[in-house]
């Protein structure tokens, strides 16, 4: 080594923590830290919310290019349903049935069981445990200045039955009957017969096995993401102090902790009905010219269960996108979030409605229309909560003095999704005009844009925003920035001219249309639709590329604080240890937006208040 | 198991994370059943419903199932005051209790079998089956709780800590939780 003097860098933050901070005893405790001292505690049975979070992102980022390449195939299928599909015959085998001219075609089982894949993995493994898993376990804990969760032991048993579901639903793709194939929903017949269709007998069996465990391992998720925020806080952090991301995790865990149980006992029903031969779901149905035993059973009665999960997920999936973006957009834009105090309570208000309109998913299953009247009211009192949100993110831009980053890029981008998609809800939420557009690619329009594309970009937002704390390096922002245009303008290339296919009444999940003269107008649109979903593929692989290569020779991170924030994450070290904060835990003094008051650029919540300085803006 | 961020925090916390957690997690079962509830409710309003009488075991391990809270509470207060012998006690009656009633359950399912109300015979029948098993399993956690809880209690010499505190507290709440559940769902199908 050469003889260098290196002076010891003292870190502002570190001052202020070892001045006003909280002597917990943490490292006396945990002097060695026992808990990461090989390979296998360090990286695989981690109880570091922070490796978990990390190990969350990647086994959801596994299923994110799992699920959208499933449906690259189904497009080509709807685009070009003439065209030879041979060429995938290696990867898909049986699936591909190859005529006597050599020509080969989707299997239309296949079809639907790609659809139903597709449909199971973004919503439950990406858009779930992949968003709200990675971001509620990074910041949770950083952000209100605690140690680790609640139970770190339950976090580690939480990522690793989100494992076990997603081994068992990756079995089920090579099961000689093929997955599940009645759609994400699993409506019975379909799911409680299991001679109903090839997916349904092992497929459905591997289907509810592994939604079991996933269950299991959101409500352990959920109960330990609850029990942080309300009882981890650090000294001085109200919960009116909490940043916004902290409020839609919070909101976030306790509606699934209230709705996917209610999903395991419809599923546990199904297993009775599948296994057992009772009639919970099933009435007299005929396979084959032979009646079954079943008799009396409700179809509707499920979907009524699975959409009282099934409408509080959708929210599931867009809070924490929505706490990620305006956490994203008042750091980049360097002001506080407009109307912090509207938006806490628009999340809570949003949170409650979301369990009183379920059964507009069901309009068209003959529910009585006077109930109808009542679940159209609180779908549209949803606009206003929303409308609020959306408000307050231009707000917060409005004068602001905006960074495009890649992150704050995809936070505006969010905002746009979410208008353009909140829009056709709207339309959607009135059972009457519900009649022409149930079922129709409107509705495969409205929620790909309101809760996919528009949740990936919070997740994106999220990703370029807290990709230096999670690896102590930069992502590349040429790229980010190549991504996000090229994610935005392919997104809505997508999902746009969907809207006029559904208006015209495309119905969707059919395997093709030639059938119909009607819909033969679009086979152009499918085709163009086809083609934007391969590019918008190409630039998610760019992310992809970028993100791992970012990870060993990404730009290094050199100051604690790159984005100049305000909350507490950014006062640990570059490379936070198990336990997060060196000595001292910090102590919260003010609020989370500090941004450009009195003077300053953003005062940290660390800081004390000053003399005659009021809490606030 | 990392206990020690919990217990470090738990000087400025009213409840204990740990407890708080297990209250939280019963409000997710308690979704369970009131999901279960509610589509008994609807399912019966749509016709066909198969009307029985419940056989009255069912009444018989409503009664175990509350003495065994409260044995197990008394046994709680034994333990805080240092009283060793009613706490050891207390604590096996319990698990005695516990045992009684899982079988009475069991035996009042034969008893619904031989009133001609099977599993598949009616929805009606096959919702109490279901819910009456799926709280059954539950009921078969909190005893794996009692088991770990005489472990302690005959293993180990009679110490008031806060974490065995916290232990028992946490099974007693549990205990009381599936007794509640209990209470309700038998109120539910009497009244139903």
């Amino acid at each position: 080594m050469a003889n260098v003097e290196t002076k010891p860098v003292v870190h502002e933050e570190d001052l202020l923590i070892e001045e006003y901070g909280y002597d917990d005893h943490f490292h006396e405790h945990h002097h060695g830290d026992k808990y990461q001292s090989n390979f296998i505690t360090t990286y695989i049975f981690s109880q570091d919310h922070k490796m978990i979070a990390k190990q969350f992102l990647i086994t959801g980022m596994f299923w994110a290019i799992i699920g959208a390449a499933m449906s690259l195939i189904f497009r080509l299928q709807l685009g070009f349903p003439e065209e030879n599909m041979a060429w995938i015959k290696p990867l898909l085998g049986k699936w591909i049935t190859v005529n006597e001219s050599g020509v080969g075609s989707l299997a239309p089982e296949f079809y639907y069981a790609l659809v139903t894949m597709h449909g199971t993995i973004l919503v439950f493994f990406v858009l779930t445990a992949g968003l709200s898993g990675t971001f509620s376990n990074l910041l949770i804990p950083l952000q209100l200045g605690a140690r680790d969760m609640a139970s770190p032991f339950l976090n580690m048993l939480s990522y690793w039955f989100f494992f076990l579901s997603g081994t068992i639903m990756f079995l089920s793709l090579f099961l000689n009957t093929g997955p599940f194939a009645g759609g994400w929903t699993a409506y019975p017949p379909l799911s409680a017969l299991p001679q109903a269709s090839s997916g349904s007998g092992a497929g459905m069996t591997l289907w509810l096995l592994s939604l079991v465990f996933f269950v299991v391992s959101v409500l352990l998720g959920g109960i330990n993401y609850i029990t942080t925020v309300l009882n981890l806080r650090t000294k001085g952090m109200s919960m009116w102090r909490m940043p916004l991301t902290i409020w839609a995790f919070f909101v976030t865990a306790i509606l699934g902790l209230l709705s996917f149980p209610v999903l395991v006992s419809a599923f546990l029903l199904v297993m009775f009905d599948r296994g057992l031969g009772t009639s919970f779901f099933l009435s007299e149905i005929f396979i084959g010219g032979q009646a079954l035993d079943h008799v009396g059973g409700s179809p509707i009665l499920y979907q009524h269960l699975f959409w009282f999960l099934g409408h509080p997920e959708v929210y599931i999936i867009i809070l924490p996108a929505m706490g990620l973006v305006s956490e994203v957009l008042s750091v980049h834009a360097r002001k506080p979030i407009f109307g912090y105090k509207a938006m806490v309570y628009s999340i809570l208000a949003i949170g409650f409605l979301s369990f009183i309109v379920w059964a507009h998913h069901m309009f068209m299953s003959g529910v009585n229309p006077f109930i109808a009247n009542f679940f159209v009211i609180f779908t549209l009192i949803i606009a206003v909560p929303s409308a609020v949100k959306v408000f307050n993110w231009i707000a917060t831009l409005y004068g602001g003095n905006i960074r495009f980053t890649a992150a704050s890029l995809f936070g505006i981008g969010f905002v746009s999704m979410f208008i353009s998609g909140g829009l056709t809800g709207i339309f959607l939420g009135n059972s009457a005009i519900d009649i022409q557009l149930h079922d129709t690619y409107f509705v495969v329009a409205h929620f790909h844009i309101v809760m996919g594309v528009a949740a990936f970009f919070g997740m994106f937002a999220g990703i370029y925003n807290w990709y230096p704390k999670m690896f102590g390096r930069f992502m590349n922002e040429t790229l980010g920035k190549i991504h996000f245009w090229g994610t935005i303008i392919g997104a809505y290339a997508v999902f746009w001219p969907m809207h006029y296919l559904g208006m015209a009444g495309v119905p969707r999940r059919y395997y093709r249309f030639d059938s119909f003269a009607a819909f033969g107008q679009f086979d152009l649109m499918n085709q163009f639709i086809t083609i934007a979903a391969i590019v918008t593929f190409g630039f998610q692989v760019l992310f992809v590329i970028n993100f791992f290569y970012s990870i060993w020779k990404g730009k290094k991170m050199t100051t604690r604080n790159p984005w100049g924030a305000t909350t507490l994450e950014w006062t640990t070290p570059i490379r936070p240890g198990h336990g997060n904060w060196p000595g001292k835990l910090p102590t919260v003094q003010r609020w989370a937006y500090d941004y450009g008051k009195d003077g300053q650029e953003f005062i940290p919540q660390i800081q004390p208040l000053g003399k005659d300085e009021k809490e606030g803006h | 198991m990392n206990v020690t961020v919990a217990k470090t925090d738990y000087r400025r916390s009213k409840i204990h994370p740990k407890k708080f957690a297990l209250l939280v997690a019963c409000a997710g079962i308690m979704m369970m059943f009131a999901a279960f509830t509610s589509a008994y409710i609807v399912r019966q309003a749509a016709g066909n419903w198969l009307e029985f009488r419940l056989p009255d075991l069912f009444y018989v391990s409503t009664g175990v199932i509350l003495l065994s809270s409260i044995s197990l509470h008394s046994s709680y207060l034994a333990f805080t005051r240092g009283n060793t012998r009613i706490y050891r006690l207390l604590l096996a009656a319990t698990l005695i209790l516990g045992l009684a009633f899982v079988v009475l359950q069991y035996k009042g399912w034969q008893a619904l079998a031989a009133i001609g109300v099977e599993l598949t015979t009616n929805p009606s029948g096959s919702f109490v089956y279901v819910i009456s098993g799926v709280h059954a399993a539950h009921v078969l956690g909190g005893i794996a709780a009692l088991i770990l809880a005489i472990l302690h209690a005959f293993l180990l010499q009679h110490r008031i800590t806060p974490a065995r505190k916290l232990r028992f507290e946490m099974t007693l709440i549990y205990w009381h939780f599936v007794d509640f559940l209990w209470v309700y769902l038998l109120l539910f199908f009497t009244l139903q």
